[in-house]
């Protein structure tokens, strides 16, 4: 347990469960909604907010987080009214967010590409205390809300229609579930990084689902894999010279490939024990659709 | 035509000169729809006839250009009580992107008579009773996706009456069932007709539930054609094995992730 010495080590671990829990726990909404990809482009967005951060030379974590939330309360606005092209106007959005981000950083005095480096793809080992304090609050709000409103947001992301007959406040709740998305995104970038945030969100989710066939437990999984591929990458690259948020893609991937590959045998095992269930429930068994045989009117035989 | 005398002094649903349009089309071009408490009215019509917009303005998914929509008596713009309402929209699917049981899609149909999401022990009670009634009590806790496509609109009904509603509104519930399951379906639906639910179902046949049904009003080219007793299918549509190739609402959910 030499690594848990270092007090830069300690705020890292902290960051990378923090992350490893709630990336997850967003993500299964994103993934229910079939809109993986949205942390990804709230992760380009959030570029800008960084850029910003150094021009203005105000906390680029939390310029990052104003930007990403705006960015993605304008993503849900285009999926309301513009159904047509909404596709082109999130292209729009990611690459501009990505774009001016670029401009912003070198604009400024203290930024580099450098410094744009440790935002695009992690580093953990400069999570500052202040760092600690934002990382926490945000994780917070974000477990609060993909907690507390599991039953709403699992609602929602379930059937949009439906949710809005039962009298939910869905735009509400979409908004809510798109600035938890982007909240998310603003804490896991000094862990992952802005390109691989969204890794974090969607792989363990399904590598959960290769495994689990209800939300409860596809929730509680993903969070346990994100937990587990987090805390192993950085202690990995305390003692190897690997970057953190790399290798913590990669595991999760690994751990993805894995429960695959696990699956197949289990789902045929559960088939196997649900088989003598099945048998008593066909409906054939219920409502006799189909008479036997038809009695012969006039004595013909076969 | 008139409409019948009621002693109730309230309509379930009154639509009044109700007109949309999807784009610049016309899809509803003036539209009566009166249904009374306890009664079966059926929506009768041809694709694109306007029968699916009509149930859907009922409810406030899709927005009337013109006219006007009471549930019990309340503008739709007032009406809260979603619970009264038991909603099964028109899919093909209970499933999404991530796995979920039964019981878990089901639950959802509860939230209305819920406070903040809470489910206690009468709310799990009557989800447990609304997955029996659809004859799915066995499969509770097994995956949706695991499902025929029966079997998925046996769940969406569930989901509907889980709250107990006093009026079940269903979009095409008959879509891609086989008759099996539509005999069961038919069965469900008695049960609650004779406990005193309200049914404004969209039909593309009448099929089994023929004999529930009082009313039917049939719409062409978004307007009302005939509004009374059921007529008798004739040609190939009296059939039992007739199929047909329905269109999918727009806001159906598209697989285009790309993990499903």
């Amino acid at each position: 347990m030499e690594f848990l010495q270092p007090p830069f080590m300690q705020r890292a671990l902290l960051a990378a469960v923090l992350v490893g829990v709630i990336a997850p726990a967003v993500g299964i909404y994103l993934v229910q909604r079939r809109q993986a990809l949205m942390g990804d482009g709230i992760g380009h967005i959030a570029m800008t907010g960084v850029g910003l951060g150094f021009l203005l030379s105000t906390s680029p974590v939390w310029m990052a987080t104003a930007v990403a939330v705006v960015g993605s309360i304008v993503m849900e606005l285009v999926r309301w009214y513009g159904r047509t092209r909404g596709d082109i106007a999130l292209a729009m959005l990611f690459y501009g967010g990505m774009a001016g981000g670029v401009l912003l950083i070198n604009l400024s005095d203290t930024g580099s590409n450098a410094n744009l480096t440790s935002y695009l793809f992690g580093s953990l080992s400069t999570v500052s205390s202040e760092d600690i304090t934002a990382i926490c609050l945000l994780a917070a709000f974000v477990l609060l809300v993909t907690l507390g409103l599991r039953r709403q947001l699992f609602a929602v992301s379930q059937d949009e229609e439906f949710a809005r007959v039962t009298g939910l406040p869905v735009r509400a709740l979409n908004l809510l579930i798109a600035v938890t998305a982007a909240v998310t995104v603003t804490v896991a970038m000094r862990v992952v990084g802005l390109l691989l945030v969204s890794a974090l969100m969607v792989v363990p989710v399904a590598a959960a689902q290769q495994i689990s066939k209800s939300f409860k437990v596809t929730f509680v999984l993903s969070v346990v894999i994100g937990t587990a591929v987090t805390l192993a990458g950085t202690v990995t690259s305390y003692y190897q010279d690997v970057p953190p948020g790399a290798t913590i893609v990669l595991l999760a991937i690994g751990v993805f490939v894995v429960l695959t590959l696990l699956a197949t045998p289990l789902a045929r095992r559960r088939a196997r024990s649900s088989d003598t269930v099945s048998a008593e429930c066909t409906l054939e068994g219920e409502t006799p659709e189909v008479p036997a045989a038809r009695p012969a009117t006039n004595g013909v035989r076969v | 035509m008139p409409e019948p005398e009621s002693t109730q002094p309230d309509p379930v649903i009154a639509l009044r000169g109700a007109t949309a349009t999807l784009g610049a089309r016309p899809v509803l071009r003036g539209i009566d729809l009166t249904v009374h408490r306890g009664e079966v009215a059926a929506l009768l019509g041809a694709n694109g006839s306007g029968k699916s917009t009509a149930v859907r303005s009922v409810i406030g998914q899709v927005p009337l250009t013109g006219g006007s929509v009471e549930l019990f008596g309340t503008p739709l713009r007032r009406f809260r009580s979603w619970a009264r309402i038991g909603y099964v929209p028109q899919r093909t699917t209970a499933a999404s992107g991530v796995p979920a049981t039964i019981r878990e899609v089901v639950s959802a149909g509860r939230l209305s008579r819920t406070k903040l999401g809470l489910l206690r022990k009468a709310d799990r009670a009557a989800v447990d009773r609304a997955i029996a009634l659809v004859g799915l009590a066995d499969r509770a806790g097994d995956s949706v996706s695991a499902l025929s496509g029966g079997q998925h609109q046996r769940v969406l009904i569930a989901r509907a009456l889980a709250a107990e509603p006093e009026l079940l509104i269903m979009d095409e519930p008959m879509a891609g069932v086989d008759l099996a399951s539509q005999e069961i379906l038919a069965e469900t639906l008695r049960e609650q007709v004779a406990s005193g639910t309200t049914v404004l179902l969209v039909l593309h046949e009448l099929g089994p539930l023929e004999p529930l049904i009082d009313r039917a009003i049939v719409l062409r080219d978004g307007c009302v054609m005939h509004d009374g007793p059921p007529p008798k299918a004739v040609g190939q549509h009296a059939l039992p094995g007739h199929d047909h190739v329905h269109p999918h609402a727009a806001s159906e959910p598209v697989r285009t992730g790309l993990l499903t």
